[in-house]
């Protein structure tokens, strides 16, 4: 890969400043972003790694949900929120393997915006807000596509707040090589209604299933969504599924999310 | 009590040692002085004619110390085909010259047509794409489908070969009209038109070369990732750069797996050597894994059309295929061996068939070449007939189990003669299934199937009943067949002055455990401790001469050199024990490892002698030299038969179409065992790469010849939790009638007999489930290709 | 350049190095720690998997400079202070956990990360874990066995041969 300077701030304000230099980026955790700048199809000129900035780490409690740190690496989410928000905990413990979850964080696969990765399902089917060190955006305002998002130069994502639902739970079926989601569906079952977010199936990234959310609000049963169909236009086809299984797997993966929902 | 040292004895592996504490030594972990780095420039198009190269601003980047491409090696000589296949017709195939780097047109996603070495890996990176922005390559259609490869003839791999047809092979061509009309007259006939799916092997070291150059003596040194440093030593120095074999030392070290794709001859290890020359200085290339993905042999990769005629009560009576084989842009070292003498000849599996024909077309196409992979040509073969035999039973309505039961070559029938040119010199093929059926609970299924159901997932059960052909051999038969070379080896027993020995063996050991193993057997012979004996190999300075590993040939046909080398050590021991105890040698017994006369307790140790030979004070020197070393090449005198039947049991998800392996059991007959736990791991490790095959793996190149599975991300590789717990045995044994130890091979057997019971598995999960509209789904049987079957 | 500093396998080591330099290659060509092994460029086989402050982290996908006064292990720390084979270590020879070697250091740090987390994992839980180290050898059976008998599970038993 390309050299580059690697700066480590140790708190939002300085690493704000070092992403402002020309050609800089962000690395946080760089389990993607790596891989990546090995290909040479990333090649900043300074690499800001967000991971030393303490402010930016952690998992608590409050009024408003569940906030977790921006740079909180996957096996803490699933280790330190299974006591609040267990679906959430366990869609971090299945990403990627263990060695990935100790480097990958929240925030990072936020930013990323992978069409097949897990934090966007569970982020938008949770309602969550994004806060960066700017403002504050909610999930529906934030993913505006495959690996494009409501960021802006110079953003950085600090956290996201989580509201807990009621019952949730996160369904993935992997793409066999990569262990991504093949497509992977989110559902959380609020007191005002019910969010079904899906991840991997379509060409436009994550994405909520309004019918769904429609029948399950109504009545959270699997036997809701039966008599639902989803189209396969729009839908990711590859190696490893075509649009119509993908659309099926929407389906089939929903009625089984919220069968496990607890 | 199982034994706990020598011939089958589970002795630990003492290469474990250095392995678990990080201290194995494979061919990348070296660092020399002044060493420099090499870095290729592959082309990123499938099919294209090189215009120009301009190596100007490359070469002035820093770092940067020569700039090698095409035009350099393009009188040296090519890479060649270590076998000459004849078509149907009696003409020779079509050769290409494999050039070192491609010289005026480019054949396939990644191959090499210029090599940049630097002072830094990183220096000679940036150079290479330097150079790669600087080359100027005229993109042509890509040929990537082979039945359009053989209708068109005016795009063409090699301008020299009109249709891309390496030749159009009959086995046995005078058979045809006899199989045919027995076609005519057969009572049932199936059908079935499938894909062997290509493979990548992907052993998890990437490939790796080191190129050494002394000056001083004008030696060079190879060290490389080889199956087999003499064969590469070969065709890197006589055949491509003339360099004479005994200024050329080729040395593989730890080699990190090897599954085939590490028998041949690369272009890199002659850049690397060439560089070396020219710069005198070490120059190091390792593979990234897109390169490995790109550009190391692949495996499989045909397309069968197979008949079947039966009696209507399932008795085979003829068996015709017709083949399409993917040899890729270029011919590899073996690559024409493997879809004919290593598919052809066991097309008649382990059954009595009356009348067989294969006919196999090779084909040119712009992709990466192929070549023998785990199995090689007898998995494809297993594949074709264990399927359609699978589908006869369902189209006849008869039970899969009694119908290999009827057709099996009986016990008594050895030395059997199949119509496609093997004679199988042992086997008890009812044993094996018998011993299968037990442990695999057939008759619990019934229960296991129900569990299922009331989980929502549909279970079945798929047989395979397999036989290969290893150890290939003898060298004057496969001589007349076309090989370019002999297939038998060699080891050199060296017994040290203070007894401890050296064996100098011509296997490779790339995972196998030969240090160990081989230990074991000369430890058994000798009578001594397994502790007193190292295995050396992998170095060609040391070693007399091999063929390496591969075709599961290291014990049944390198143990036998060792064998033959141990028993003429102990013919030597004789005489001198002989004359130390002033006897006749004709009363000299030796067991234990003691030498004694007959009915006397006179004796003298193995130690004693040893000590002797070294120290030749009362020795008959007028006879006999000092010293106790020898020397022993063997060639096989047949392959070796092992065959066995494989039962897996899947569960299918028929909403989502995923297959999980629920069981898997394998009886086997590998002859003799030297090391039961090695046995059992090489067993599991060939049933995982089957499942893969039939689950998991699949190497796409799109219609322009890009490969859409280059990396982990795409190539589905089974993990841990894509497989079960095995269940092996190989208790029921009918020893090697040919080789001294009675072993047969066992490295390749898990992936022939596996992918068919897997496949066959799930057809018979979706005819339960009542989905019998699903004839066939072609592999690997991904969730989506089962989903679409279903819903098909 | 940038000066980093690490406590490797009990040691302390400073050297001098890109931006650019991972933590596999800092082992490998700057330490001469070339147990560590790299297998693939995408941080799926696992082959390079360390320890970084006790946690199984890819060597591959990491820059040295990113854990800069970090605690690492490699395989060639897990052996026990005389030189013998560790637990896990042991248990992969004792049931031919290992065939060519390759996956093999990336393959006993996993499971040592594993172990330390849940000393006494279920087959499924070991088969989990051990999603992200890829081995082409030996079917995944006897290293799931050794890692079963490295926790002092009845290994034989759970995997009838």
């Amino acid at each position: 890969m390309h050299n580059f300077d690697f700066v480590k701030p140790s708190t939002i304000a300085d690493a704000v400043k070092a992403l402002s230099a020309e050609g800089a980026q962000a690395l946080s955790g760089g389990q993607t972003l790596t891989p990546t700048m090995k290909q040479r199809l990333a090649a900043p000129a300074t690499l800001v790694s967000l991971t030393g900035i303490a402010e930016m780490k952690g998992v608590c409690m409050g009024a408003d949900g569940l906030s977790i740190g921006a740079a909180t690496t996957h096996a803490t989410v699933a280790k330190e929120a299974a006591a609040h928000y267990p679906a959430l905990a366990a869609l971090a413990g299945g990403i990627g393997d263990p060695a990935v979850r100790n480097r990958g964080t929240i925030g990072g696969s936020l930013a990323n915006n992978d069409p097949a990765a897990c934090y966007p399902a569970g982020t938008l089917g949770s309602g969550a807000t994004i806060v960066t060190n700017r403002r504050k955006i909610a999930a529906d305002d934030y993913f505006q596509g495959m690996f494009t998002t409501a960021l802006e130069e110079g953003e950085i994502i600090t956290g996201v707040t989580f509201p807990v639902p009621q019952k949730a739970a996160y369904v993935k079926f992997n793409q066999p090589a990569s262990r991504f989601a093949l497509t992977a569906v989110f559902v959380a079952k609020f007191a005002d209604g019910v969010r079904v977010a899906v991840t991997g199936a379509s060409n436009d990234g994550v994405f909520r299933w309004t019918e769904a959310e429609k029948a399950l609000s109504a009545n959270f049963a699997a036997s809701s969504v039966a008599g639902l169909t989803v189209s396969p236009d729009g839908m990711i086809g590859d190696l490893h599924g075509t649009p119509a299984y993908r659309a099926n797997l929407v389906k089939v993966l929903t009625k089984r999310a919220v069968e496990a929902a607890h | 009590m199982p034994k706990d040292h020598g011939i089958g004895a589970s002795s630990k592996r003492r290469e474990d040692v250095r392995f678990l504490s990080g201290r194995g030594y494979y061919t990348d972990d070296s660092a020399l002085a002044g060493q420099t780095y090499a870095v290729m420039v592959r082309s990123n198009v499938a099919h294209g004619r090189i215009k120009s190269i301009n190596t100007a601003n490359a070469a002035k980047m820093p770092g940067v110390l020569a700039i090698f491409t095409g035009e350099d090696f393009k009188d040296v000589g090519g890479n060649p085909a270590g076998w000459l296949i004849n078509s149907r017709d009696g003409t020779p195939m079509r050769e290409p010259k494999r050039p070192v780097l491609a010289h005026g047109k480019v054949r396939h996603v990644g191959d090499a047509y210029a090599a940049v070495i630097a002072e830094t890996y990183n220096q000679a990176k940036d150079a290479a794409q330097q150079l790669a922005d600087d080359s100027e390559i005229e993109e042509l259609p890509a040929i990537v489908d082979m039945k359009k490869a053989v209708a068109d003839a005016s795009n063409r791999v090699h301008d020299e070969i009109p249709d891309n047809l390496c030749f159009d092979w009959g086995w046995i061509e005078d058979n045809r009209a006899a199989v045919n009309a027995a076609f005519e007259k057969a009572p049932h006939i199936t059908t079935l038109e499938l894909v062997n799916n290509r493979l990548v092997p992907n052993a998890m070291e990437p490939r790796s070369s080191i190129g050494e150059y002394y000056p001083g003596t004008g030696d060079y040194k190879l060290t490389t990732t080889s199956q087999n440093p003499h064969l590469t030593r070969l065709l890197v120095g006589a055949f491509v750069l003339g360099i004479p074999e005994n200024k050329l030392t080729v040395v593989a070290p730890d080699v990190g797996g090897g599954f085939g794709s590490k028998i041949y001859h690369y272009g890199e290890e002659a850049v690397v050597l060439a560089a070396a020359k020219k710069l005198a200085r070490p120059v190091r290339w390792t593979a990234e894994r897109t390169e490995s993905f790109l550009s190391d042999a692949h495996g499989r990769d045909h397309v069968t059309r197979i008949e079947l005629a039966s009696t209507k009560d399932g008795e085979i009576l003829a068996i015709r295929t017709e083949t399409l084989a993917n040899v890729g842009a270029y011919l590899s070292n073996f690559s024409t061996a493997t879809p004919t003498f290593l598919h052809g000849t066991l097309m008649a599996g382990p059954y009595k068939v009356p009348h067989v024909y294969v006919n196999v077309k090779t084909v040119f196409t712009n992709t990466a070449p192929v070549d023998a992979y785990r199995g090689a040509g007898r998995p494809e073969a297993t594949f074709s007939l264990e399927r359609i035999i699978d589908k006869m039973c369902r189209e006849l309505n008869l039970d899969p189990f009694e119908v290999r039961r009827k057709n099996l070559i009986q016990p008594d029938q050895f030395p059997y003669t199949t119509p496609v040119g093997l004679v199988y010199d042992t086997g008890n093929y009812q044993a094996t299934l018998d011993k299968l059926i037990d442990l695999a609970d057939v008759a619990g299924f019934d229960k296991r199937a129900a569990a299922s159901k009331a989980k929502g997932k549909l279970r079945g059960m798929g047989l395979s009943t397999w036989i290969e052909a290893c150890g290939i051999a003898p060298s004057n038969l496969v001589g007349v067949l076309g090989s370019r070379v002999g297939l038998y080896d060699a080891a050199t027993v060296r017994v040290n002055a203070t007894g401890t020995i050296s064996v100098m063996t011509g296997a490779h050991s790339h995972g196998q455990g030969h240090e160990t193993v081989f230990a074991q057997v000369v430890a058994e012979k000798l009578g001594i401790a397994e502790s007193q004996i190292e295995i050396v190999h992998g170095d060609t300075s040391k070693i007399p001469f091999g063929m390496g590993s591969y075709g599961s040939r290291s014990l049944a046909v390198c143990g036998s050199a060792m064998s033959k080398a141990v028993d003429k050590i102990i013919a030597k021991g004789k005489k001198i024990a002989a004359h130390m105890l002033e006897a006749s040698e004709n009363d000299i017994v030796f067991a234990d490892g003691k030498f004694s006369v007959a009915g006397t307790d006179k004796a003298k140790t193995f130690g004693e002698i040893a000590f002797s030979a070294y120290v030749p004070h009362n020795y008959p020197l007028e006879t006999l030299e000092p010293g106790l070393e020898e020397t022993a090449f063997y060639d096989p005198a047949n392959f070796t038969y092992p065959a066995g039947a494989y039962l897996c049991e899947v569960e299918v998800d028929p909403e989502t179409g995923k297959v999980d392996i629920a069981s898997f059991t394998c009886a086997d007959d590998f002859g003799n065992v030297m090391n039961p736990m090695i046995v059992e791991g090489q067993v599991h490790g060939g049933v995982g790469q089957g499942i893969g095959q039939a689950l998991l793996e699949n190497t796409t190149y799109d219609e322009n010849g890009q490969l859409l599975t280059a990396s982990y991300m795409d190539y589905a590789m089974p993990r841990a939790d894509d497989v079960p717990f095995y269940t092996v045995d190989h208790s029921c044994i009918t020893p090697c009638t040919h080789n001294p130890l009675g072993v047969k091979g066992c490295g390749e057997a898990g992936a022939i007999g596996s992918p068919p019971a897997v496949v066959n598995a799930v057809i018979d999960a979706l005819h339960r489930g009542g989905m019998t509209h699903v004839k066939h789904i072609d592999m690997p049987v991904s969730p989506s290709r089962v989903w679409q079957a279903i819903n098909g | 350049m940038t000066k980093v500093t690490m406590t490797v396998n009990g040691k302390t080591v400073s050297r001098e190095v890109e931006g650019r330099t991972l933590l596999s290659s800092f082992l490998r060509e700057g330490l001469g720690l070339t147990g560590t092994h790299v297998g693939c460029d995408t941080s799926q086989c696992g082959a390079c998997v360390v320890h970084v402050d006790g946690k199984a982290v890819k060597s591959c996908s990491t820059f040295a400079a990113d854990v800069d006064g970090a605690t690492v292990k490699t395989i060639e720390g897990m052996n026990n202070p005389d030189g013998s084979l560790s637990v896990v270590q042991q248990a992969f020879q004792d049931h031919h956990g290992l065939q060519c070697g390759f996956c093999t250091p990336g393959m006993v740090m996993s499971s040592a990360a594993l172990l330390a987390e849940n000393p006494k994992p279920t087959e499924a839980e070991i088969r989990h874990y051990l999603e992200g180290n890829i081995c082409r050898c030996t079917g995944y059976h006897n290293i799931v066995k050794a890692v079963l008998a490295a926790s002092g599970q009845d290994a034989a038993a759970l995997a009838a041969e």
